[in-house]
C-alpha cells in the first residue's frame, strides 16, 4: 500500500471562490487549495469594493464625511453613523442631549437586530435552510419601514448627527416600534424552531471554526466572534457611550468558540437588542435632539437650526469656523459596539475644517484575516459556514 | 397501438414536469410567506410555458475547451434513462407500455444509467466547480442507489414478484392495502434515499447555489440546461410512483376503505393513483423548504452507515416474519 501511495501522485485543485459568488457576502475572493474534498490553504483576496471612503474623507468637512460612513457597512448604517458621530463629538468636546443619546441607542439597536436578521437570513440560506431567510427578512421590512418613516431612507440613513440626530421621532415611530418589540420575540422563537435543534445544523455547525478565547483575542477578533470564545468584552458594557450605561442588558458569551456558540450568541443578542429598545422607549426624555453647538450642513425645518443658507461646502466650512475659534488638534480613537464587532474612528485632526485622516478600524476586515485559520484542514462545506460566521461586510472591509 | 401509448405517456410526464416547476414555485413561496409566480397568467400558471420558450430561445454556449461531443451528449442522458423507467410503469389497471417480468429491476437499472450523464456533464464541462460537483454527485447516486435496492427487496419479498402490476394486485390480498404498514422501516428507508438519488434537499450538496452554483451542470445553458433540469423532476416522478405502486396501493384503494364506503370504488383508479403521486411530490418540495443541506461527508455516513445497515435489517425481519407467519 505505500508503495502504491508513492506511485500514485496526487496534485492539489486550485479552486477560485471568485469576487461573485452567491455565497462570499459581497465581492470577497478567496483562493482555495484544495486536496479532494479537505481545503489545505485559503487565501482572502480583498479590496474589490475599495472605494476610496478614508482618501475622501480628507477633502471634506466634518460634517460632510458623514453620508460616506452610511456606505461603511451598508446593512447596519445607523451605527457607522453613530459611531463617526461619537469620535467627532469627543473631538470637539460637543455633548449630544439627552434625547438625542436615547434615539441614538434606540436606532443603534434596531440596527443591531436589522443586521443580525441579515446574517442569520443569509447563513442559513448558504447551509440549505432557505425558509429562515423569507421568515426574518419579513421583520427587517418592519424596521426599514420605521427607518424609512423618520428620516426617509431605508439603508442609507445619515441619521445621526453630530451632536445629536438630524430631527425627531414621531409618534407613529415610537408606536410602530413598541408594537414591534411586543412581536419580535416571538418571530424569534420561530426562526429558532426552524434550525436551532435540526440536527442537520447541528451536524453542520457544532464543531466547525473553532477559536479557543487566547486565539480570539490574538487575532484582534470582537463582537461575536470574540464573545463566542469565552471572552466577555462589549464595547457598550466596558465603555459606555449614548445611553447604555442607563439600560439594564445582558452580553451573551459563549463557551466553545465554535459557529454554533456564535450563532447562538447573536440570536440572544437579538433578544437583548429588543430588551434595550424597550427600556429606552419606556424612558425617552422629552428635550431637543440637537446639540446647540452642532455643526450642520442643512437641517430640515422641525429641527433644532444651525441653517446655512447657501447649501455650499465653502459656506459650511466657513460656519464652521465660525462656530469654533479653534478647531481642537490632535488624535483620537473612538470605538462602538457595531454588530459585527468594534468599530472604531481614528481622527487626526490638524485644525482644519476637514479631517486630516480618518481611519476606520473595520471588524470586518479583521475577521476576513482569520478564515485561512478557521478553514485549514476543513472541508469545502465548512468553508461557507465559516464565512458566514465571520459576518463579513466587504463594504467595510474595503471601504 | 403501442406507439400511442408511449405517445401518451411521455407527453403527459413532459406535461408534469413543467407544471412540477411551477407547483414547486408556489408551494415552496407559499410556506416562505410569499406568494411565488404571479404574473404570468392568472396566478402564474403560464409561468411553465414562459420558462421553456426563453430556455428554447436562448444561446447555446460551450466552453472553450469542453470535450464537445461528451458535452453535448451528457444531458441527453439521464432524460433517456428516466423515460425508459417510465415504461415499466401501470398508471391503472391494465395501462402500462411494457409489462414485463422484471419491471422493478428495469426501473433500478434505468436510474443507475442516469448516473452516467452526471459524470459526463461533469468531466466534459472543463471546469473545476462542474467536475467538482460531477464528483460528488455521481459518489452519491451510487452509494444511495444501493439503499434504494434493498429497501425495496423487502416490497418483493411480501409480493413474491417483481412485476409492478402484480406488486399492486399483490397488495390488494391484505385489509390495509398498503405494504407501507409492514414495510414502514423500507419505505422510509425509501423516501431518504429517494431524496438522495435525485440530488434534491437535503442532499443537493452536488447542486448547492451556495457552493458549486448549479454543480455539474453549471456550465450548461439553453435547451440542454432545460434537458437536466426536465431530468431532475422526472426523476423525481418516477421516485414517486415506485413509492406509490410499491408502498402505497398504486392504483387501488386498501380493501377495508373499500368495504366501508363502496362509492368510492366507482372513482377510476388513476385518480388515487395521480393523487398519490401528487402527495409524494408536495412531499419533496415541503422538505427543500424546511431543512438545511446535509455536508457532503455526513451525506455519504449516512448512505452507508446508516440506510444499508437499516434496509437489510429490514430484509431479515421481514424474511422471518414471512417464514413465521
Amino acid at each position: 500500500m505505500p508503495n502504491e501511495a508513492k506511485r500514485f501522485k496526487t496534485k492539489e485543485l486550485t479552486l477560485n471562490m471568485g469576487p461573485q459568488h452567491p455565497a462570499t457576502h459581497g465581492v470577497l475572493r478567496l483562493v482555495l487549495d484544495l486536496d479532494g474534498e479537505t481545503v489545505v490553504k485559503c487565501t482572502p483576496h480583498v479590496g474589490y469594493l475599495h472605494r476610496g471612503i478614508e482618501k475622501l474623507a480628507e477633502n471634506r468637512t466634518y460634517t460632510a464625511v458623514l453620508p460616506l460612513t452610511d456606505r461603511l457597512d451598508y446593512i447596519s448604517n445607523m451605527t457607522n453613523n453613530a459611531g463617526y458621530c461619537l469620535a467627532v463629538e469627543r473631538l470637539f468636546g460637543i455633548e449630544a442631549p439627552a434625547r438625542a443619546k436615547y434615539i441614538r441607542t434606540i436606532m443603534s439597536e434596531m440596527t443591531r437586530i436589522s443586521s443580525h436578521i441579515i446574517w442569520l437570513a443569509t447563513h442559513a440560506l448558504d447551509l440549505g435552510a432557505m425558509t429562515v431567510f423569507l421568515y426574518s427578512f419579513r421583520e427587517r421590512e418592519g424596521l426599514l419601514d420605521l427607518f424609512e418613516m423618520t428620516c426617509g431612507a431605508r439603508l442609507t440613513v445619515s441619521y445621526p448627527r453630530i451632536g445629536g440626530v438630524r430631527c425627531d421621532v414621531s409618534r407613529e415611530f415610537l408606536d410602530g416600534l413598541y408594537a414591534f418589540t411586543e412581536e419580535f420575540p416571538r418571530r424569534i422563537d420561530e426562526y429558532e424552531t426552524l434550525i436551532d435543534k435540526n440536527r442537520i445544523w447541528l451536524q453542520r455547525t457544532k464543531g466547525i471554526g473553532v477559536l479557543t478565547a487566547e486565539e480570539a483575542i490574538n487575532w484582534g477578533m470582537s463582537g461575536p466572534m470574540l464573545r463566542g470564545s469565552g471572552v466577555s468584552y462589549d464595547v457598550r458594557k466596558d465603555v459606555p457611550y449614548d445611553a447604555y450605561g442607563d439600560v439594564d442588558f445582558d452580553v451573551p458569551v459563549g463557551a466553545n468558540g465554535d459557529v454554533y456558540d456564535r450563532y447562538r450568541c447573536r440570536m440572544e443578542e437579538l433578544r437583548q437588542s429588543n430588551r434595550i429598545i424597550r427600556q429606552c422607549l419606556d424612558k425617552l426624555p422629552p428635550g431637543p435632539v440637537l446639540a446647540d453647538e452642532a455643526p450642520d450642513l442643512d437641517m430640515p425645518f422641525e429641527a433644532a437650526k444651525k441653517q446655512v443658507p447657501d447649501m455650499s461646502l465653502l459656506h459650511a466650512s466657513i460656519s464652521l469656523v465660525k462656530e469654533y475659534d479653534a478647531v481642537p488638534e490632535g488624535e483620537l480613537y473612538s470605538a462602538i459596539e457595531a454588530p459585527k464587532g468594534e468599530l472604531g474612528f481614528y481622527l487626526v485632526s490638524d485644525g482644519n475644517t476637514r479631517p486630516f485622516r480618518m481611519r476606520v478600524r473595520a471588524p470586518s476586515f479583521v475577521h476576513v484575516s482569520i478564515l485561512p485559520k478557521l478553514c485549514a484542514g476543513h472541508l469545502l462545506a465548512d468553508v461557507i459556514a465559516n464565512i458566514g460566521t465571520i459576518d463579513v461586510v466587504l463594504g467595510e472591509c474595503d471601504r | 397501438m403501442i406507439l400511442l401509448k408511449i405517445a401518451v405517456v411521455v407527453g403527459v410526464t413532459m406535461l408534469h414536469v413543467a407544471y412540477a416547476t411551477y407547483f414547486e414555485r408556489k408551494v415552496i413561496g407559499h410556506m416562505q410567506v410569499r406568494l411565488g409566480p404571479m404574473r404570468v397568467g392568472y396566478h402564474g400558471l403560464l409561468q411553465p410555458i414562459a420558462d421553456s420558450i426563453k430556455l428554447f430561445f436562448k444561446e447555446d454556449i460551450i466552453p472553450t475547451d469542453a470535450d464537445k461531443p461528451v458535452f453535448k451528449l451528457a444531458p441527453i442522458v439521464p432524460v433517456f434513462a428516466a423515460l425508459s423507467a417510465l415504461a415499466v410503469v401501470p398508471i391503472f389497471e391494465g395501462f402500462v407500455i411494457a409489462d414485463i417480468n422484471i419491471g422493478l429491476l428495469f426501473i433500478l437499472a434505468m436510474s443507475s444509467l442516469a448516473a452516467y450523464g452526471i459524470v459526463m456533464a461533469g468531466w466534459a464541462s472543463n471546469s473545476k466547480y462542474s467536475f467538482l460537483g460531477g464528483l460528488r454527485s455521481s459518489a452519491q447516486v451510487v452509494s444511495y442507489e444501493v439503499a434504494i435496492g434493498l429497501s425495496l427487496v423487502g416490497v418483493m419479498l411480501l409480493s413474491g414478484s417483481l412485476n409492478l402490476s402484480e406488486i399492486v394486485r399483490a397488495q390488494q390480498r391484505h385489509g390495509h392495502g398498503m405494504f407501507v404498514i409492514p414495510q414502514f422501516i423500507g419505505y422510509f428507508v425509501f423516501m431518504v434515499a429517494a431524496f438522495a438519488e435525485t440530488n434534491r434537499a437535503p442532499f443537493d450538496l452536488p447542486e448547492a447555489e451556495s457552493e458549486l452554483v448549479a454543480g455539474y451542470f453549471v456550465e450548461y445553458s439553453g435547451m440542454r440546461f432545460a434537458l437536466f433540469y426536465a431530468a431532475e423532476y422526472i426523476g423525481m416522478i418516477v421516485m414517486s410512483c415506485i413509492a406509490v405502486l410499491c408502498f402505497w396501493g398504486g392504483w387501488t384503494l386498501p380493501p377495508m376503505i373499500v368495504e366501508a364506503l363502496p362509492a368510492l370504488a366507482k372513482v377510476p383508479g388513476i385518480v388515487w393513483f395521480l393523487l398519490k403521486v401528487y402527495g409524494h411530490l408536495f412531499l419533496f418540495y415541503w422538505v427543500r423548504a424546511s431543512l438545511p443541506r446535509y455536508r457532503y461527508d455526513h451525506l455519504m455516513s449516512l448512505g452507508w452507515k446508516v440506510l444499508i445497515p437499516l434496509a437489510l435489517g429490514n430484509i431479515v425481519l421481514t424474511s422471518l416474519a414471512k417464514f413465521l407467519l
